[in-house]
């Protein structure tokens, strides 16, 4: 006798994409820039980003034996890794072990499980982490390291890095400095003006990443290269990062040809890893952004809009964080209003009328 | 302009593994085997069942009427061959739940005899009403699976006056092919068809609409129109649920079929090739539908096949002669694999709606295990009628059922393209098709309570009333006598 097995309802055959499957694509589209931070910022980098994914998965999976359920299927899903992961990006790259243990308890337990697991929660639990880690320890979390990549003469080795990683950072200035952004608000504040503070400022390095910021948030380059190729695999939609950079190009693009000495040109706002990485990975997690394309096309607009405000007007040198934080909290009421017109109805869901011959 | 780009824009759909070639490239095969018993359902369209007309032990021709319609929405049932009547009862259905439904039990004599055709002249000369007639005593229904009867729609296009006649040759669902062999070897035959069915509408415009993955099919039948200025043959791109009739409608004539009405309402009818071929064989060889062209396909199958069979012929017959392996099948399938259901044993008869019995392996079937809904919104995406899933879903699981018909459940065509995107392999439609039934079993039962309330406060009235009618009887009877005593004191004072 054959069998029957559940369920009788079509579809019966599928698409080849799972959870999984879309996990690891985006894990893979990260790993060109997260290799480039772990090798631009050494040792250190390399124990903090394995502390977060570690910490990350951990917690997770202390969450889950709580709940009573089974470990493993949640683990393998890799939607923890990929939160740690992306935590440990925006991470400053010699920040002591216990900012990744902190930021990753805070984006799987507060980010994520509280609100159910994956897929109830309103934030985007790496930014969640984020902000909370830069609200609450800022001097930890704007201590940006010099490009000392691994086996470099001059980069601190093993050894040393154990010590900067476990036992925190000394003589600190000879190490580090401010990112660009950083950079222009303090000299802002000295009353010089944007061609005055940007002499030293090389496009190029930025592109590629030569630079200094987040741990795996500087090369240009190849988070745009991975966030195109995301699109290309139709893991990401274009309306989210197309609408996001061209918001945060056009408004710099006004500013600028306004007032060149206090706007930063749309080149300098755009051609920074910080934005790629949230137009292109950030912006567009699944869980917190809106199901529709137009609703998406507003999404990343308001993404683009907030980053700009905070970025130019703001107290922080960066806005991202908080920026996709208030458009995630957008997200329901952007869904509720934005909807698909159903086939046969207009656009309020009455039904069309018949046309007259 | 703006109409212009309405009339090209596809919406939703998935573009699946077609999977048509084992079927595909082979000829109709009609040597099937005539079976012992074929199982003829009562019921095989949309509407009422029809009323057998015939007694056990009868001996019937093939063609001959075994069961008339009933009422205007109906279809009649004809003796897939010749032979004896073994019985008038309930069998499996053909359906996930292969409930008892009634069925006739036809021994067949191996004679495959066919009844007398009647004298047929020239079908154009007939009046157009004839056409609907001949066709609907012929047990015509929409073969392409919707088995709503062929006749009612026809005299509905003819009171209409619908403009255009669509013949819908998408076959988008994966791996059928029986309407691209149709069209391949019988494109005459379905062109005549198409002619017939414009006559009958009194219509003088058709197209046919064929997926541009059926080039050999597309090539036949515009060599077969070639003749007939009024039949246009057109391709349409591949994309699933392109053959979903509102989709092709607006696709074709770039007009939107509003909700709740029928499509003849904006002039436009849509009948499937294998209807067409049908009305040819009813009108011009007086032949009833008893046959049909099924595809038998699938990784279990070793000799997969589009193969003409009685109606009422036994699954697990069309399974023996295709080498179907029963350790390799892991879910059969009746239709498609997008919209099909799954069924749950063989000994199922095939009926006008089967398309396609599949005998999948568990490799070509979807993973079951159930994940969270991470709100890809893909399901938003594909969803060509322009509803939420994910939010329909989350509205069923909360047993919010209202919530779920405020948001377009009740739009829902089940066509399956969420179940098949789904990266947590939600099965959606599942979700769907349980609510849609949920929903009309608690407005009966509203309804139900309603007429009770209804009847209860009627009978409280009537016996308020029979009670008010007593009081004042009784004190009219009072008053009367009230009024006796008076006239009798004046009477007895006067005297």
């Amino acid at each position: 006798m054959m069998t029957h097995s559940k369920p009788s309802s079509g579809a019966h055959v599928g698409a080849n994409r799972s959870v999984r499957q879309i996990m690891w694509q985006v894990m893979l589209a990260l790993l060109p820039a997260t290799v480039f931070g772990l090798w631009c910022f050494g040792w250190p980098a390399v124990f903090l980003f394995f502390i977060t994914v570690t910490s990350a998965v951990l917690f997770e999976a202390f969450c889950i034996r709580l709940k009573g359920k089974a470990v493993k299927p949640v683990i393998m899903d890799g939607s923890a890794l990929l939160t740690g992961w992306l935590l440990a990006m925006t991470l400053p790259p010699w920040g002591p072990w216990w900012l990744g243990v902190v930021g990753a308890g805070l984006a799987i337990v507060l980010g994520k499980q509280v609100y159910g697991g994956l897929g109830q929660n309103l934030f985007n639990p790496a930014m969640l982490a984020r902000v909370a880690l830069l609200i609450s320890f800022p001097i930890e979390m704007t201590t940006w390291a010099n490009v000392s990549p691994l086996f470099f003469t001059d980069s601190p080795n093993f050894a040393d890095s154990l010590g900067i990683t476990f036992s925190g950072l000394q003589n600190l200035d000879a190490y580090t400095g401010a990112t660009t952004l950083g950079y222009i608000k303090t000299e802002f504040s000295q009353h010089r003006l944007l061609p005055d503070i940007l002499k030293d400022y090389s496009a190029v390095l930025n592109f590629i990443g030569w630079t200094r910021g987040s741990l795996g948030e500087t090369s240009t380059l190849l988070l745009g290269l991975g966030g195109f190729w995301l699109i290309r695999q139709n893991i990401i939609q274009w309306q989210i990062p197309v609408s996001l950079l061209m918001t945060v190009a056009v408004l710099a693009s006004v500013f600028h040809l306004l007032d060149s000495d206090h706007y930063a040109s749309p080149f300098l706002h755009l051609n920074s890893g910080a934005m790629f990485c949230v137009a292109f990975f950030i912006a567009t997690d699944y869980v917190t952004s809106p199901n529709t394309t137009t609703g998406q096309l507003v999404f990343g607009a308001g993404c683009g809009l907030l980053i700009f405000v905070i970025r130019t007007w703001g107290s922080y040198p960066e806005g991202a964080g908080f920026a996709i934080l208030l458009m995630n909290s957008a997200t329901p009421l952007i869904d509720h209003y934005i909807r698909p017109r159903i086939y046969g109805r207009d656009r309020k869901g009455k039904p069309l009328e018949i046309p007259k011959p | 302009m703006t109409s212009l780009f309405s009339k090209w824009r596809i919406r939703g759909g998935v573009h699946a593994e077609e999977r048509k070639t084992s079927t595909a490239t082979q000829a109709i095969v009609t040597a099937f085997p005539l079976p012992k018993k074929l199982y003829i359902p009562l019921q095989q369209h949309v509407g009422k069942p029809a009323e057998p007309l015939i007694k056990v032990g009868e001996v019937v021709l093939k063609g001959q009427l075994l069961a008339h319609s009933q009422g205007i929405i109906s279809a009649p049932v004809h003796a897939p061959s010749s032979g004896t009547i073994l019985d008038v009862n309930d069998y499996p259905a053909p359906h996930p739940s292969a409930l008892p439904i009634r069925m006739i039990v036809l021994e067949t004599d191996g004679k495959d005899e066919w009844l007398q055709p009647p004298d047929i002249g020239d079908p154009f000369q007939l009046p157009p009403e004839d056409i609907s007639l001949r066709v609907g005593a012929a047990g015509i229904v929409g073969l392409g699976g919707a088995t709503f009867p062929t006749a009612v729609k026809l005299n509905m296009g003819r009171e209409n006056h619908i403009d255009t006649l669509i013949i819908n040759g998408a076959e988008c669902e994966p791996y059928l092919s029986c309407d691209d062999r149709l069209m391949q070897e019988r494109a005459e035959s379905i062109i005549d068809g198409v002619r017939l069915m414009l006559h009958g509408m009194e219509t003088h415009n058709a197209v046919v609409a064929i997926e541009d993955n059926k080039p050999q099919a597309f090539a036949a039948m515009t060599a077969a129109a070639m003749p007939y200025p009024s039949i246009k043959v057109m391709q349409i791109p591949t994309r699933y649920p392109m053959g979903w009739d509102r989709q092709l409608i607006r696709y074709v004539t770039g007009k939107e079929v509003p909700v709740g009405c029928r499509s003849s309402e904006i002039g436009v009818t849509i009948h499937n090739v294998g209807t067409a071929y049908a009305v040819h064989n009813a009108i011009r060889h007086g032949r009833p539908l008893v046959s049909r062209v099924v595809t038998v396909a699938g990784g279990a199958v070793q000799r997969p096949m589009n193969v003409e069979v009685p109606l009422g012929t036994l699954i697990a017959d069309l399974f023996n002669f295709c080498y179907v392996s029963p350790e390799k099948t892991a879910r059969i399938i009746m239709g498609g694999p997008m919209m099909g259901d799954s069924l749950p044993h063989i000994s199922l008869p095939t009926v006008k709606a089967t398309s396609g019995i599949l005998a999948l392996t568990q490799s070509e079937l979807k993973d079951t295990d159930e994940q969270p809904c991470i709100r890809c919104a893909s399901c938003v995406t594909v969803c060509p009628a322009g509803l939420r899933p994910l939010d329909m879903a989350n509205n069923i699981r909360a047993n919010q059922l209202d919530a779920a018909v405020d948001i377009g459940l009740k739009d829902c065509i089940s066509c399956g393209c969420c179940s098949y995107i789904c990266p947590s392999n939600i099965p959606l439609v599942h979700y769907f098709k349980y609510a849609s039934g949920e929903v009309a079993a608690r407005q009966q039962a509203q309804h139900k309570s309603e007429q009770t309330k209804r009847l209860m406060e009627a009978r409280q009235t009537r016996l308020d009333r029979i009670a008010q009618q007593q009081r004042e009887e009784e004190e009219a009877r009072i008053a009367a006598k009230k009024e006796r005593d008076r006239l009798k004191a004046e009477q007895e004072a006067t005297v």
